[in-house]
């Protein structure tokens, strides 16, 4: 069934508007229930069954307070950050296949659209801290800024390692190379190709440990690093503004998950091959990538920022410009 | 002249491109209302002026117009997290002076609530320092231990925080049979909890990389500074009030002085892991030894009044050494009280640890030296 093509743009606008805000309202709740289960407590559960209509409240409460902006702030850069940092989540999600058929734009250059609006992010919340005049938001708008751009590079390096291997940028070609038929299974999807690059579990530690950093999730949430700098970049946010901004968050976070799900854990595609591939593998692997995100930011405590800068500078990007040479050498031996 | 010596320090700030940053008086790495005006170049402190007085409440002003009975509530509100320390000095002092024997029984549940309390307070610590430090996890579960204590406490004292349960000459009532099974099932219980932490928190990597070698204190600056307790025995002294100054019946328990000489905020975390450790034993000594008999001694009069003249009292709190001097004139009000607290000692400190320091490592200095704010401001 296709749908006629003004209808389907309005389509895809809507389900995927639906599926980031439905995601950010409840990666909310399963972050404060598994840090809940976490800390041996039972987390939201007083709104609606299992706490479940907590975000709704949540958000209603965000959305009845003024938005305050400082008197002293530059006003137009400070309304225009929560937008910035929300639509390039938006515009990554277009880009993204859940399954065969299930994506909003099949795009060639997929891969490298993502970053690029991965990148625009980083320059909102620099904005949003830099426009509200407050000297803990800038501290934390210099951060983010230099943890970025340290944590970018080694990401990129893997990217284009796996560039190297799939050979196409588009994500849904890449997914379906790691197909196997009906004797196919996870051995197949791109972190067991060890004949690549003996090293792919590595190079998967590398791109998520980046993307934590690049998401600014603890240990690397040196931006919002709630005992140093109050709140952050958002200290001068209030209401919506900073709901926008939590929004974001969690958008970023599922773009990031989705895209190591594509890149390395197969997309949609079963882990064994007799079962069916669709969608709901894709969930599944996306959701308990974000389970790892969420039960490492209740176990760890923060480093420093010199260490992060340390660790990406001294042994990330050494590490995954060795992976590179690596693969380039294994590729042309096989 | 006198504007010369209120300028900062020409050669900290010149050439630099300095800016002031206001930490507190609310900011949630302070715990409290204290105020630390901070210097920064960039993330680097040049210079840390802490500024306190914003919860200062008078204590030893109090002290001297009310009598010995009425001031008994208060030294519990100074440190609220180590309550029964500070009572037992004050307590003490004064039978110090007016020469009141305490029957033993008393004395050893002094050491077993003062010894509970300190691990409460080392709870809330481990738990507050970890926070500092960003990780949330490790609160809670001190907390669901801290609440043990609590429980313990209340059901003796009838407060959970600020207990007055000391009195001159013995304690409010006696400990019941509750009390006494209640804390030996709490030790049993503690023992593999702080193995635990041990596992989890202490040989976690991002938490040594954090903490090694970071915010040096010398012996010689605690010495300066007159910094007592978990400080100065990270750095390598043993000075502890319970082993220099024996009150109490401290001497006739087995424990050792936890001491670590790397003088960071690591040696300064493995002092108080290894103190709760220690409390746990001489709890577990005290309530072999706990005698039969009176918990309160017969002979004590209704309206005290102090021999003319100076008496002191140390105790070990879970800070450090916190001291009561009372001068009494021989009327029923002192003529002056005054209380030497840990927390400020330790603070005075900081301006000159945290120097050059980046901003998240003085934080974790900061909470490496425990600060409770009460207790700077008195």
């Amino acid at each position: 069934m296709t749908i006629p093509e003004p209808y389907r743009l309005f389509f895809y606008l809507f389900s995927t508007m639906a599926f980031v805000g439905l995601n950010a309202a409840y990666l909310v709740w399963v972050e404060r229930k598994g840090a809940a289960r976490f800390q041996r407590r039972p987390g939201p559960t007083e709104v609606g069954p299992a706490g479940l209509l907590q975000p709704i409240a949540d958000a209603l409460k965000l959305l009845s307070k003024q938005v305050l902006v400082p008197p002293e702030a530059d006003r137009t850069l400070f309304r225009l950050a929560p937008v910035m940092v929300m639509a390039p989540a938006l515009m990554c999600l277009a880009t993204l296949p859940y399954s065969e058929r299930l994506g909003a734009r099949d795009l060639n250059l997929g891969l490298v659209l993502v970053f690029a609006f991965g990148s625009i992010n980083v320059m909102a919340v620099m904005l949003g801290g830099w426009a509200s005049r407050n000297k803990y938001a800038i501290i934390s708008a210099a951060r983010i800024v230099s943890q970025n751009v340290a944590y970018e590079i080694p990401m990129l390096l893997t990217v284009i390692t796996m560039l190297m291997i799939t050979g196409t940028m588009n994500l849904r070609e890449i997914v379906e190379q790691q197909a196997g038929g009906f004797w196919g299974g996870f051995w197949n999807w791109n972190i067991c190709k060890l004949t690549a690059n003996p090293l792919m579990p590595v190079t998967f530690v590398i791109f998520f440990i980046c993307m934590l950093a690049e998401t600014n999730r603890a240990p690397f949430d040196m931006a919002e690093a709630e005992s140093e700098l109050v709140a952050g970049a958002f200290t001068e946010y209030a209401g919506m503004g900073f709901g926008v901004f939590f929004m974001a968050e969690y958008a970023n976070i599922l773009v990031g998950c989705s895209l190591a799900t594509i890149l390395f854990f197969g997309g949609w595609q079963s882990p064994i091959g007799m079962l069916p591939s669709g969608h709901l593998w894709f969930l599944v692997k996306l959701y308990a990538l974000i389970f790892t995100v969420v039960w490492v930011r209740w176990t760890f405590p923060r480093t420093q920022f010199y260490r992060l800068l340390n660790l990406s500078w001294k042994l990330l990007i050494p590490l995954a410009l060795f992976i590179l040479v690596l693969t380039s050498a294994m590729l042309k031996l096989f | 002249m006198q504007l010369e010596a209120l300028r900062t320090p020409a050669d900290a700030t010149e050439g630099k491109e300095t800016f002031v940053l206001n930490l507190g008086p609310q900011h949630p790495a302070t715990h409290g209302v204290l105020r630390v005006k901070l210097t920064m170049d960039g993330e680097y402190i040049t210079r840390a002026e802490p500024v306190c007085g914003y919860i200062h409440r008078m204590h030893e002003k109090m002290g001297e117009n009310r009598t010995y009975a009425q001031f008994l509530p208060n030294p519990s509100r100074i440190d609220y997290l180590s309550a029964m320390h500070y009572t037992h000095a004050f307590v003490g002092v004064v039978e110090r002076a007016a020469g009141i024997e305490v029957p033993p029984r008393a004395e050893y549940v002094r050491v077993i609530t003062s010894e509970l309390n300190r691990i409460s307070s080392h709870l809330v610590w481990f738990g507050a320092f970890l926070l500092d430090l960003g990780g949330f996890t490790p609160l809670l579960y001190a907390f669901d231990d801290r609440e043990k204590i609590l429980d313990l406490l209340e059901g003796i004292t009838g407060a959970r925080l600020t207990y007055c349960y000391y009195r001159f000459g013995g304690l409010y009532n006696d400990v019941d049979e509750a009390f006494i099974t209640g804390t030996r099932e709490f030790v049993t219980y503690m023992r593999p909890r702080l193995d635990m932490y041990r596992q989890l928190v202490t040989g976690n990597v991002i938490l040594r990389k954090r903490l090694e070698g970071i915010g040096p204190i010398s012996a010689e600056m605690c010495r300066r500074y007159g910094a007592t307790g978990p400080v100065v025995r990270g750095s390598g002294v043993a000075h502890d009030v319970r082993k220099v100054q024996p009150y109490s019946v401290y001497p006739e328990l087995d424990f050792d002085v936890a001491v670590f000489p790397e003088c960071d905020c690591m040696a300064r975390y493995l002092v108080r892991m290894e103190e709760m450790a220690q409390s746990l034993r001489i709890i577990e000594q005290a309530l072999q030894r706990l005698p039969e008999g009176p918990f309160v001694a017969a002979k004590v009069p209704r309206v005290i009044k102090l021999p003319p003249g100076d008496y002191y009292y140390a105790v070990e709190a879970a800070r450090g050494r916190f001291a009561v001097r009372v001068v009494s004139d021989g009327k029923e009000i002192p003529y002056r009280v005054k209380l030497r607290t840990p927390s400020f000692a330790n603070l005075t400190l900081f301006e000159e640890a945290s120097q050059g320091m980046m901003l998240p490592d003085a934080l974790a200095l900061m909470g490496s030296l425990d600060l409770v704010i009460p207790d700077i401001d008195r």
